[in-house]
């Protein structure tokens, strides 16, 4: 392993001439997007195009007793009125269950509600209109009579039996529950030298993408075919359900992402008004267009994280770890969403707490129950933040009542570096992990002693500055053990068709997708490279379920991991035709040359053989004088799936260092470090951005995010000037450093980056104000996001 | 409900815009949809996300905190004119460089935010831009690239001048 500060790797199995991998190359679609010439779904219009807007529930929980539609189909520009009922017609419910997650329920969610909405912001009602303002007018002459039923809302008390059930059907509001119990965790206790006990709150949030949820469907009653275009990180996915649930064939359904304004998994699942659009375009025969605006995306969007956490954990007196224990409890809304399921993040948690850790001894459970809020699923980083923050809070607290380092406790514990291949007590397989290495790295370069020398000095003029760390593993690269073997129609498996066209360029097709992480510039680094061009001779295309190789798109660290490796093993493949046809073109061997920079070579010295473009216009204008026998194959497509292991598991360790003011119980944030192992990096700065944009979204966690719910499942801050979001001006500048532990699942070896900002930074910031707190005898603070108020309360001050 | 519409005239960009508009249709909705510019994006609808940010008679202003009706007679500009222009040719670059936009919906706000600030002359600190631009929220980056390009960008300008 090498430490790779911000420098190209060396890397030998991927040490082509010209070699792009490693290399901090520029984008290739930046300048559509900072022109102003990107074009998102929101900017997308159409002939004939109406736009649509909803109707929504303003109680959590109500049986629509009846819905007046007269006035409001009369009131200027509208087009069509449409009720669940009548929308129930041209699609079909669905139901979010997985079946490896034993005994996951949940009940069927149609597009638009019929007879009862279950959450406050459910639709109720469409209106298409010819534009979306004259839409929102008719909205306002809809007539809903509700007759408002009782909203559970507290997870606690949803299993107690006193409570009401939801639905009925169901028998009780319990939708999934899991228990794993390894070791002696009992004995474990028993004969620990220190054991602390707490209780870890995780506010509610959610992802705030900037482009709000879009779509634009269009039915062409002509072609008998569906074309959505759709700000989704998984257009596959989407083609499936959307035919699926308009009982159409799939190649009847063509999705088009465009640009898309952010992702972050809000935009990887099903949304019943996405779905009733795709409806209403095929009711109306013509395309409908909806945009969630703010509010609507603060109450649809899912939500995530809703979590309580009972934990605990005992050491030895030599600071070595001997048992970890969780009880976990969530709300997730009253379904379970669909495909993906609601129960992901819960079973994350369970088997990721501990998990950077050689402790033998572990006893979870987690139960997620229904309730009458928003939906909550899948979100960047899904149950990461929770589990690495309950275990490194855990950790830093026994490191505090034994009196021991925080970093020297880690150190005793974390799995060692050369005890690969090994699994943790929960049963996750770890290839390679660098734990240790990664600690050295981080203690070194935010120069922990200094620091610790800092803040001692600043005590004594009553500033009270903490530094926290957390430890982490992140899941990326998934198989199907995710998705697929649970019977969701989600591909784990991606790919890549490259093609030479006539004058020597390259294009490729690519199942990942781009929402701006830079899939498009790894995807044409991999090519480049394994082909031979210059970045400027490669053409990506994303995002079109008509032309690109079958994919999963873009989510869960996959895309340059698995479509990276696609896009590579096209290129070689690629190459390897190429070669042939220049070969017969110079009547050489084709092991005997190569191509570099462009230009097909003597392998051996390097000179120039024939120019690509020389050798297009022979093989595409004049086959003729190719031999007979011989035909030029100049587009291939290759796939690529993990096999070898469920997941690449990564890891890494963030620090932060921050100041409480404890009058105010404001933190100032004064900076952060992150070291992270996501194996073979392909693009420095891209993973560097990758890290520091999760880190924020972490820290928004840590200290801003927090959507709000009243007893009645209202909920109280559904709009950004309530709900607060990481600004510029309160954030620190974020220090990034690597080591490379490649997987041997890929001839690349690169794992997935994409979430391990977002799984550290709550809990690094969680321990370090904690840390700024004990000298002050506060109560350690366990209860996110940490606002003034709270952190007054723990200093007694309020 | 749209009882009243208004003749405005304008220019947009350096072109004279004349258009009859609903009283209540913001600037930014009448920018992307009156008049098909959609490189000014609507985020937050209320001020706070920056996303449409334009400049009008050469000052900053949110776009969905403004009604067309009031822009008649001022001079617009949306990215498409700073970009056309090239006034923002070495921002744009430096974000290019920088990786200063993942998703880039928040970027033609951003650039115009920054510009504002960099047309002050001088080299801002850090902490500076990171006030100036805090009216400005980016979901993607976490800020650190878009303070870097704005900072390398004011040096430049500013060695340029000596």
């Amino acid at each position: 392993m090498k430490i790779t500060d911000d420098s190209p790797p060396v890397l030998t199995a991927l040490d082509r001439p010209n070699s792009y991998i490693g290399r901090s190359v520029p984008r290739p679609n930046l300048q559509r997007l900072t022109q102003g010439r990107g074009q998102y779904i929101s900017d997308v219009t159409l002939p004939r195009m109406a736009h649509v807007a909803y109707v929504r529930s303003p109680h959590a929980h109500a049986r629509i007793v009846k819905i007046d539609t007269e006035v409001a189909k009369k009131a200027p520009g509208v087009i069509a009125v449409v009720t669940g009922a009548e929308l129930a017609k041209v699609m079909t419910p669905w139901v979010g269950v997985l079946t490896h997650l034993k005994g996951l329920k949940s009940t069927p969610q149609s597009p638009i509600a019929v007879e009862r909405a279950c959450w406050q912001g459910e639709a109720v009602c469409a209106v298409v209109a010819r534009t979306r303002a004259k839409a929102e007018d008719a909205c306002e002459l809809v007539v809903v009579s509700y007759e408002e039923l009782p909203a559970v809302t507290d997870p606690e008390i949803a299993l107690d039996g006193k409570t009401p059930v939801i639905h009925a059907s169901l028998g009780d509001n319990l939708c999934f529950e899991r228990k794993l119990d390894v070791g002696a965790v009992d004995k474990a206790f028993a004969e620990s030298h220190a054991v602390v006990e707490t209780t870890f709150r995780f506010g509610r949030h959610t992802g705030v993408t900037n482009e709000p949820r879009a779509v634009v469907a269009d039915w062409n009653e002509g072609d008998q075919r569906m074309t959505v275009y759709h700000g989704t990180q998984a257009p596959h996915m989407m083609q499936n359900l959307f035919a699926k649930h308009l009982g159409v064939a799939e190649h009847q359904v063509r999705v088009l992402t465009k640009d898309v304004g952010g992702s972050f998994g809000i935009k990887v699942h099903t949304y019943a008004d996405e779905m009733a659009t795709v409806a209403l375009s095929k009711l109306l025969k013509r395309p409908v267009k909806f945009v969630a605006d703010r509010i609507e995306s603060f109450v649809t969007d899912i939500h995530a994280r809703d979590h309580r956490i009972k934990a605990k954990i005992g050491v030895s007196r030599d600071g070595t770890i001997t048992a970890f224990e969780i009880d976990d409890l969530t709300g997730i809304g009253p379904y379970s969403v669909y495909p993906r399921t609601s129960g992901i993040e819960a079973n994350q948690i369970v088997n990721l707490t501990g998990g950077p850790y050689k402790c033998p001894n572990y006893r979870a459970q987690t139960r997620v129950v229904f309730q009458n809020k928003n939906v909550m699923c899948q979100y960047r980083a899904v149950g990461h933040p929770i589990a690495v923050a309950v275990t490194e809070g855990l950790v830093e607290l026994a490191a505090a009542k034994i009196g021991m380092d925080p970093l020297e406790l880690r150190r005793r514990n974390l799995i060692a570096d050369d005890a690969y291949p090994t699994q943790s007590a929960s049963g996750l397989k770890f290839e390679l992990l660098s734990h240790h290495e990664a600690l050295a790295h981080l203690d070194s370069m935010m120069n922990y002693a200094g620091l610790r020398a800092e803040q001692k000095k600043l005590r004594e003029k009553a500033i009270y500055r903490g530094i926290g760390f957390a430890s982490f593993i992140e899941v990326t690269n998934p198989s199907a053990a995710f998705y697929g073997v649970g019977g969701a129609r989600i591909t784990s498996m991606d790919g890549a068709t490259v093609k030479l066209d006539a004058q020597g360029a390259i294009i490729v097709h690519t199942g990942v997708t781009e929402q701006g992480q830079g899939a498009e510039a790894v995807v044409a680094q991999c090519v480049a490279s394994s082909f031979g061009v210059p970045m400027d001779k490669v053409r990506v295309i994303t995002g079109d379920t008509d032309n690109t190789p079958y994919g999963g798109g873009t989510w869960a660290s996959r895309a340059a991991g698995i479509g990276g490796e696609a896009a590579w093993q096209a290129g070689k493949a690629l190459r390897a035709n190429v070669l042939a046809v220049a070969a017969s073109i110079l009547q050489a061997k084709p092991d005997e040359l190569d191509i570099r920079n462009g230009v097909v070579v003597d392998k051996a010295k390097g000179t120039e053989r024939l120019p690509l473009e020389e050798l297009a216009r022979v093989a595409y204008f004049r086959p003729d004088t190719l031999p007979p026998d011989f035909q030029a194959e100049l587009m291939v497509t290759r796939h690529y799936v993990p096999r070898a292991w469920p997941f690449a598991f990564t890891n890494g360790i963030q620090g932060s260092y921050l100041e409480v003011d404890t009058d105010t119980g404001f933190v100032k944030l004064l900076k952060h470090w992150c070291v992270e192992d996501c194996g073979t990096i392909i693009n420095p700065q891209l993973v560097d951005e990758q890290i520091r944009g999760g880190v924020v979204q972490g820290i928004g966690a840590a200290l801003f995010e927090h959507c709000l719910y009243d007893e009645r499942g209202q909920l109280l801050n559904g709009n950004m000037a309530d709900y607060l979001v990481p600004m510029a001006a309160e954030m620190p500048d974020i220090e990034c450093g690597h080591v490379v532990s490649p997987t041997a699942d890929s001839e690349l070896g690169a794992k997935g980056a994409g979430e391990a900002g977002t799984a550290g930074a709550p809990g690094s910031v969680m321990n370090a104000i904690n840390d700024a707190l004990r000298p002050l005898g506060a109560e350690p603070l366990t209860d996110m996001p940490f606002t003034p108020d709270k952190i007054l309360a723990a200093l007694g001050k309020v | 409900m749209s009882d009243h519409a208004l003749d405005i005239s304008l220019t947009v960009n350096g072109e004279r815009v004349q258009e009859r508009v609903d009283a209540r249709t913001t600037l930014v909705d009448f920018l992307r949809e009156g008049l098909a510019l959609t490189g000014s994006h609507v985020g937050c609808e209320h001020g706070v996300c920056g996303a449409c940010t334009v400049r009008v008679n050469g000052e900053i202003v949110r776009g969905c905190l403004m009604l067309a009706v009031q822009c008649d007679g001022a001079k617009v500009e949306t990215i498409e004119g700073l970009s056309d222009s090239g006034e923002v040719a070495d921002l744009q670059a430096a974000f290019e460089q920088r990786n200063a936009l993942q998703c880039g919906y928040c970027t033609p706000g951003m650039l115009a935010a920054a510009q504002d600030l960099l047309r002050r002359g001088g080299v801002p600190s850090r902490h500076e831009i990171r006030e100036h631009l805090s009216g400005n929220y980016c979901r993607c980056t976490g800020y650190h690239a878009i303070v870097d390009a704005v900072e390398a960008v004011a040096q430049a300008r500013a060695g340029a001048k000596k």
